[in-house]
């Protein structure tokens, strides 16, 4: 599934214009960005609170799909921009982050491995 | 005989760059062909030292060096220095401020992680001096 599909689905609103068409493979749901760090996968969709532009630094090193902000937040311009830079999508939705991974859980999105 | 080596000025506090190096370093390794499961390692050392060296040290370098069949990660401080390195070793272990913890930093888990994703793994460190962390891969 690509990340427009995705953001459809959550019906969530897609930040960036880059990454709309990565392809998602797995999730995952984290705040603290060293665990991430160790367990991140390529095309992984990353539902977190953060919203700083280290997000996008751990998203990029390890090739991630998408990351997606919970309860409407939204990150910084220079951080989306980041973002652009790195081809990963951002998303935001209004949704819990426990209410998003339920509706990537119904898409078919698997934990991350 | 070392063929590469790439060194990096980190900043200490300075968030907005954090990463950056790491990135640089992983897009090297893309560029020389270094196996997509080598280069996934390399980064968590690589970021894991560059977010120390912004967040608990007073500055310093984060260096790549190839020789062949060896891949260096180092890191080098001005200090503080460690005094303890068993207990800097242990997993949750962290002096992080509670500023720095509210950005998800702070879990105690940067160098456990990186020993877990290493060949090879050191540190030296002399208290109110300087600490060089080594993460060290075999490409053959
Ligand atoms: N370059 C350094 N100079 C001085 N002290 C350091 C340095 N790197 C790490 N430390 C000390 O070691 C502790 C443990 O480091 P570690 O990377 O494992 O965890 P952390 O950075 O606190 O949290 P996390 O990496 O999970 O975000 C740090 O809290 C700090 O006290
Ligand atoms: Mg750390």
């Amino acid at each position: 599934m690509t990340v427009k599909e995705l953001c459809e689905k959550l019906g969530g609103k897609l930040l960036t214009q880059a990454g709309g068409d990565n392809d998602i493979t797995c999730g995952c749901s984290c705040d603290l960005l060293s665990w991430v760090m160790a367990k991140g996968a390529p095309g992984c969709a990353w539902v977190t609170v953060q919203t700083h532009m280290n997000v996008i630094a751990v998203a990029s090193l390890h090739d991630m799909a998408c990351v997606i902000c919970p309860e409407g937040l939204m990150p910084d311009e220079n951080v989306l921009k980041k973002a652009e830079e790195e081809e990963i999508a951002v998303i935001s939705s209004g949704d819990t982050g426990y209410a998003i991974c339920c509706k990537m859980h119904e898409a078919g999105i698997m934990p991350e491995r | 005989m070392t063929i590469y080596t790439e060194e990096f000025r980190v900043e200490r506090g300075n968030f907005q760059e954090a990463g950056s190096a790491s990135s640089k370093i992983k897009r090297t390794l893309k560029k020389m062909g270094i196996s997509p499961a080598i280069i996934r390692e390399v980064a968590i050392s690589s970021y894991e030292l560059e977010l120390n060296l912004v967040i608990h040290s007073l500055g310093g370098t984060l260096k790549l060096s190839i020789d062949g069949s060896q891949l260096l990660i180092i890191s080098e401080d001005m200090g503080p220095g460690i005094g303890d390195i068993e207990l800097v070793m242990q997993e949750g272990y962290s002096t992080a401020s509670e500023s720095v913890r509210a950005m998800g930093f702070g879990a105690g888990m940067g160098l456990p992680n990186i020993k877990r994703h290493s060949h090879e793994f050191s540190i030296e460190s002399e208290l109110n001096k300087s600490t060089r962390i080594v993460a060290k891969y075999n490409l053959i």
